[in-house]
């Protein structure tokens, strides 16, 4: 008799826990009342719990700026930590509704893991680090070194290739931990550290003497970090796509946080339709017509999420370069809002 | 009841039977829980274009393996690459059980050790050791290493052709040479020689009664064998001693700080166990079987060859299997600090393919592997020890 | 003996030596009885005087406390600022930050329990009901929805309060299971016999690790379009599924360890076979597996680290994160050794508890 009850409390509480969802993610996100995202489990500058376990990044404000889209409320988010390995099954078992795991976009992801790409949140391309006083001007000079390298990922077969065209041996050094693995360059178990170069930038920066460090000229690939949602969830995609586009758009719109009370009784066209005074576009996507004003009013614009997370102000320092607005440019350009 | 017949119990009050159905219904719910399982899976892996099958370990794996027992580049099929992760696991496995058998005996030992000193220190050896989550371990050693060792250029250099540094440890070792084949042949022969002698010396005393001193000659078999053969070659001493070159240590043998910490923390935490373990079965012959064979005039080296490790043994050789299977299953942590055994390759495998289902699949038939010819050997033991009980 | 008579009363009379007694004996007897042991004590002593000194000079007299992490990297000793900085991280993760005093409530809750648990006077009726209780409260504190108390969802769950929730529910849900698989094994039904002896071989053959690399990226694959199951729920099952294999083991032991007297004289009684189990075997069988069910329970307490490797916010992925976090990065056996006194602790007064109780148990039955 008890372990019938215990049995039936048991069911209750793995259905209670589960949760069913087959409407399109928009409702069901709606209907559950936040967004879950799959992020980095620590990152610093792209998505990091802070001393208060508070999430803080520009994944994470890519992922809040969702929230404010769909509830009007930045702070709707759960976020699941994943690793490498965990994040495409996390978000084809619809565990996540989106992934802001810098993600690099690649044809067999969007394809053949049934994924969809947005709009690019943070253009990348894979560099090497190296110590200043091993004395190497280029990473052709790289034969025989030891290069940290996280497994499972785009970049280990970036690097493996790049050291097979150049008919070079290397020594790969492997751990699926981020901090691990960079710990482990800093300490000097690696000659190499190769990653994107925003984040080795990054990691210089922050290390215990970045003056020790150089960044070799080399670029051995593109990658463009984006969200990713579910293949055949249009509208859902759209909802993420124009999120991170809004952001851009934000930005060379001139509008930040602090001004777009203010942008509300602007008389342009243009910031009208984007705030939603002109009403619209908000409603083609299913969203409020404020959903940008709420994105800007609590998140930022992407100038303002990037400065906050990786700028020059902070640790991490980094130029905006690639991610400057097109008309510096970059390659941040947004799709007209009309 | 004498008009009882077969027919006229109800089935569902004939115990036989009743097993029957119930067996029945139980398969039943599993084949069912099963089915509902795998049409989901399936229907699943076809909705999001997930490929499946065994088809991408001939395909070319595209990554690097930081160290191999065999052969091995970025060009090779998946396959090897799992294979090469499956050698270091086992690699890594030997030398872990060779290394907590010996130290955890030491420790084991220790703690039954009259000095007071040692016993104690050996006893808060084993319980910090037992009480300290392995992997917790494996990540300190691991960090440890790297975060205190010196860079290869700055290499500590304790002694002649040994040189430590946060890319592991490089020692000097014997160069290659035709005669260490024809040593191990003798050395293998040497094996075969010591247990036919044994096997001959036990014919002999049983039927004559004459001891024959097999340890010694055992002893002197083995390492005289092979140093006859090197000798013969004319003794080569060439030794291949490492040098800094470029980046790294060249020559000699080198093993990485993932090696290192993880054989390391897998082997104090075994040992503790195994310590443990030594100690019980030690402790489980009791003292009069030791006061027994003094007083029928056995040696000291006699009563603890016959008399006590016969009977320890016993008692030890369960508990210390589990253990060599333990440490073997605990290896696959080697995941978290990066060393290439065949979980960590496995794991890259399911990352670059995306066949989740494969890869573990093959995880969990790799281990199941070891364990299951564990299991036959500890069944031969155990029927060995049967017989010899009276 | 004949001579016991007068060695008594010579031992009245007559003094020991004094190198038998007093420090001096003591020593003697215990460090230095023996060439061997005076060589091996001078040796240890020797090693003792190298290790501990720098080790209590790095841990204690030149290390910091409460700095910043700039300034930690000027002390030459430990910096135990890394983990009075960011304490409650490490111990709570992500639960919001003004409401941690819950997660520590139902930790509080737990200990007690525990504590009461260990004494086996208490032991009735009422205890269960208390665990009932605690556990109710514990879920409660920790989820909230009810009684005003702002709900917290399962992500944010994290730190000690997950590592303890892992192990305690873990062996709670494994331990039913564990002793019907061990009820099957030991079944005269051989099909069953067979179900059971498959899974529990297969279970005990392959690492954990592969079992949650299953419940964390297959499983979802396992269930109908668009049903998710929480990922620390995913963990969990794997845990149980795990642990009660591990239990079957270790109750057949005891369900092995019956006199066959006991089985006759309960079908001479015409139990049945669930009576028979209930009222006979079972309450016997289980006591006298006690002491290895908690040396299962530390093993389930320390192999719920594994979790860390899945990506759950565990103790010890709190304290990597933290690690992780460029301010602190370098301070890893700081770290490190913090965490591993926490499960030291934990298991050390399991262990402790383990064989009082085994002495307890043994000198019962005599």
């Amino acid at each position: 008799m008890k372990m019938t009850k215990l049995c039936v409390l048991a069911l209750a509480a793995v259905f209670m826990l589960s949760t069913v969802a087959l409407a399109g993610t928009l409702q069901d996100v709606r209907a559950k009342g936040f967004i879950q995202a799959g992020v980095n489990g620590g990152v610093f500058g792209f998505s990091m719990p802070d001393k208060k376990g508070v999430w803080k990044g520009l994944d994470v404000d890519t992922a809040r700026a969702i929230a404010a889209a769909v509830f009007g409320d930045a702070s709707k988010v759960k976020y699941v930590a994943l690793t490498a390995v965990q994040r495409l099954p996390a978000l084809q078992s619809g565990e996540i509704d989106v992934l802001c795991r810098n993600t690099t976009q690649t044809l067999t992801r969007d394809t053949v893991n049934g994924l969809n790409f947005a709009h690019v949140n943070f253009y990348d391309g894979q560099g090497f680090l190296v110590p200043k006083k091993l004395g190497v001007k280029s990473a052709k000079e790289l034969d025989g070194a030891t290069v940290c390298v996280l497994p499972g990922t785009t970049t280990e077969l970036n690097a493996a290739d790049f050291f097979r065209s150049h008919g070079m041996k290397w020594k790969p050094v492997v751990i699926e931990n981020t901090s691990e693995l960079n710990k482990a360059f800093f300490a000097g178990r690696c000659d190499v550290l190769t990653s994107d170069s925003s984040q080795l930038a990054a990691q210089r920066s922050v290390s215990p003497n970045p003056a020790n460090y150089v960044l070799l000229p080399e670029i051995i690939s593109k990658e463009p970090l984006a969200p990713v949602v579910r293949h055949g969830d249009d509208q859902w995609y759209d909802v993420v796509n124009w999120t991170v586009m809004a952001l851009i758009q934000a930005e060379e719109l001139g509008i930040t946080s602090k001004n777009v009370d203010q942008m509300l009784k602007s008389k342009d066209p243009r910031i009208k339709r984007f705030l939603g005074v002109t009403p619209g576009l908000g409603k083609a996507l299913g969203l409020d017509n404020k959903w940008a004003y709420n994105i800007v009013k609590q998140v930022g614009n992407y100038g303002e999420i990037f400065d906050r997370n990786v700028g020059p102000k902070t640790k991490l320092g980094l130029q905006r370069g690639l991610n400057a607005l097109w008309t510096k440019g970059g390659l941040m350009y947004a799709a007209p809002f009309r | 009841m004498a008009d009882t017949t077969t027919e006229k119990i109800p089935f569902w009050l004939d115990p036989k039977k009743r097993a029957i159905l119930f067996q029945i219904g139980v398969f039943c719910l599993v084949a069912l829980l099963a089915y509902y399982l795998v049409s989901n899976t399936l229907t699943n892996l076809k909705r999001q274009h997930i490929a499946t099958g065994w088809g991408f370990l001939h395909k070319e794996s595209a990554f690097e393996i930081g160290e191999s027992m065999i052969p091995y580049s970025s060009a090779n099929t998946y396959a090897r690459a799992l294979l090469v992760g499956a050698l270091n696991t086992v690699k890594v496995s030997f030398i872990g059980i060779v290394l907590s058998v010996f130290f955890g005996t030491l420790i084991g030992v220790a703690r039954l050790s009259s000095n007071w000193l040692v016993s104690k220190l050996a006893g808060i050896f084993i319980e910090v050791m037992q009480d300290i989550p392995v992997l917790l371990q494996l990540f300190f050693w691991y960090a440890i290493f790297y975060e205190t060792f010196p860079s290869p250029r700055q290499a500590l250099h304790p002694m002649a052709g040994l040189y430590l540094c946060n890319r592991g440890v490089a020692m000097a070792f014997l160069s290659p040479h035709p005669a260490h084949k024809y040593m191990l042949l003798a050395f293998l022969a040497a094996l075969v020689l010591s247990y036919a002698v044994y096997r001959w010396a036990r014919q002999r005393q049983a039927r004559k009664g004459l001891p024959f001193p097999v340890f010694w000659t055992s002893l002197a078999l083995i390492i005289g064998l092979p140093l006859a053969v090197w000798l013969a070659f004319g003794a080569p001493m060439q030794m291949d001693v490492p040098k800094l070159v470029g980046f790294n240590f060249k020559g000699g043998i080198s093993f990485s700080p993932e090696f290192i910490a993880l054989l390391l923390g897998l082997v104090l935490y075994t040992s503790a166990f195994v310590a443990e373990v030594v100690r019980a079965g030690i402790q489980s012959v009791g003292k009069g079987q030791t006061e027994a064979a003094k007083a029928i005039g056995l040696k000291q080296g006699q009563i603890l060859n016959l008399v006590i490790l016969p009977q320890a043994l016993r008692v030890i050789i369960p508990p210390l299997t589990s253990q060599m299977l333990n440490l073997t299953k605990n290896s696959s942590l080697a995941v978290a600090i990066g060393f290439p055994d065949f979980v960590s390759v496995a794991n890259t495998t399911i990352n670059q393919t995306g066949q989740s289902i494969e890869g573990v699949a093959l995880i969990m038939a790799v281990y199941l592997i070891f364990s299951l010819s564990t299991s036959v050997f500890m069944n031969w033991y155990n029927k060995r020890a049967a017989l010899v009980e009276r | 003996m004949a001579g016991d008579a007068t060695s008594i009363a010579a031992a009245d009379t007559l003094k020991p030596p004094s190198t038998r007694k007093g420090v001096v004996g003591w020593v003697r007897a215990n460090l230095f009885n023996g060439v061997f042991n005076s060589i091996l004590t001078l040796v240890t002593l020797w090693m003792l005087y190298k290790l501990v000194p720098p080790l209590v000079r790095w841990a204690f007299i030149d290390s910091a406390w409460h700095t910043g992490g700039a300034a930690c990297h000027k002390v030459s000793g430990a910096c135990w600022s890394v983990v009075t900085q960011n304490f409650r991280f490490i111990i709570f993760g992500f639960f919001p930050y003004d409401m941690q005093w819950r997660p520590l409530v139902a930790m509080l809750i737990l200990f007690a329990l525990l504590f009461f648990s260990q004494n086996r006077k208490y032991w009735n009726r009422f205890l269960l009901y208390a665990w009932i209780a605690g556990l109710f409260a514990m879920g409660l504190l920790m989820k909230g929805g009810l009684f005003g108390l702002a709900p917290v969802d399962s992500t944010q769950w994290g730190g000690l309060p997950l590592t303890l929730l892992l192990s305690v529910f873990g062996l709670t849900a494994a331990y039913p299971l564990g002793v019907i698989l061990a009820l099957g094994r030991q079944s005269q039904m051989s099909g069953l016999r067979t179900l059971c002896i498959l899974y529990i071989e297969l279970i005990r053959g392959v690492p954990l690790i592969s079992l949650l690399f299953m419940a964390s990226i297959i499983f979802p694959l396992f269930l109908p379009e668009g049903v998710t199951i929480n990922k620390i729920l995913r963990a969990q099952v794997a845990i149980i599924l795990f642990t009660a294999a591990y239990i079957a083991e270790v109750v057949r032991g005891g369900l092995q360890g019956m006199a066959r007297g006991q089985y006759e004289a309960a079908e001479s009684l015409g139990l049945n076979y669930y009576l028979t189990m209930r009222l006979i075997i079972l309450p016997q069988a289980l006591k006298i597996v006690i002491p290895p069910t908690v040396s299962i329970l530390i093993s389930a307490f320390k192999d719920t680290s594994l979790v860390a490797i899945i990506a759950l916010f565990d103790l010890l992925k709190t304290s990597q994160s933290v690690l992780s976090n460029p301010e602190w990065m370098g301070f890893s056996p700081e770290v490190y050794v913090f965490i591993a006194v926490i499960y030291f602790l934990g298991c050390f007064s399991m262990s402790n508890y383990s064989r009082k109780l085994e002495r307890e148990l043994s000198t019962e039955e005599y």
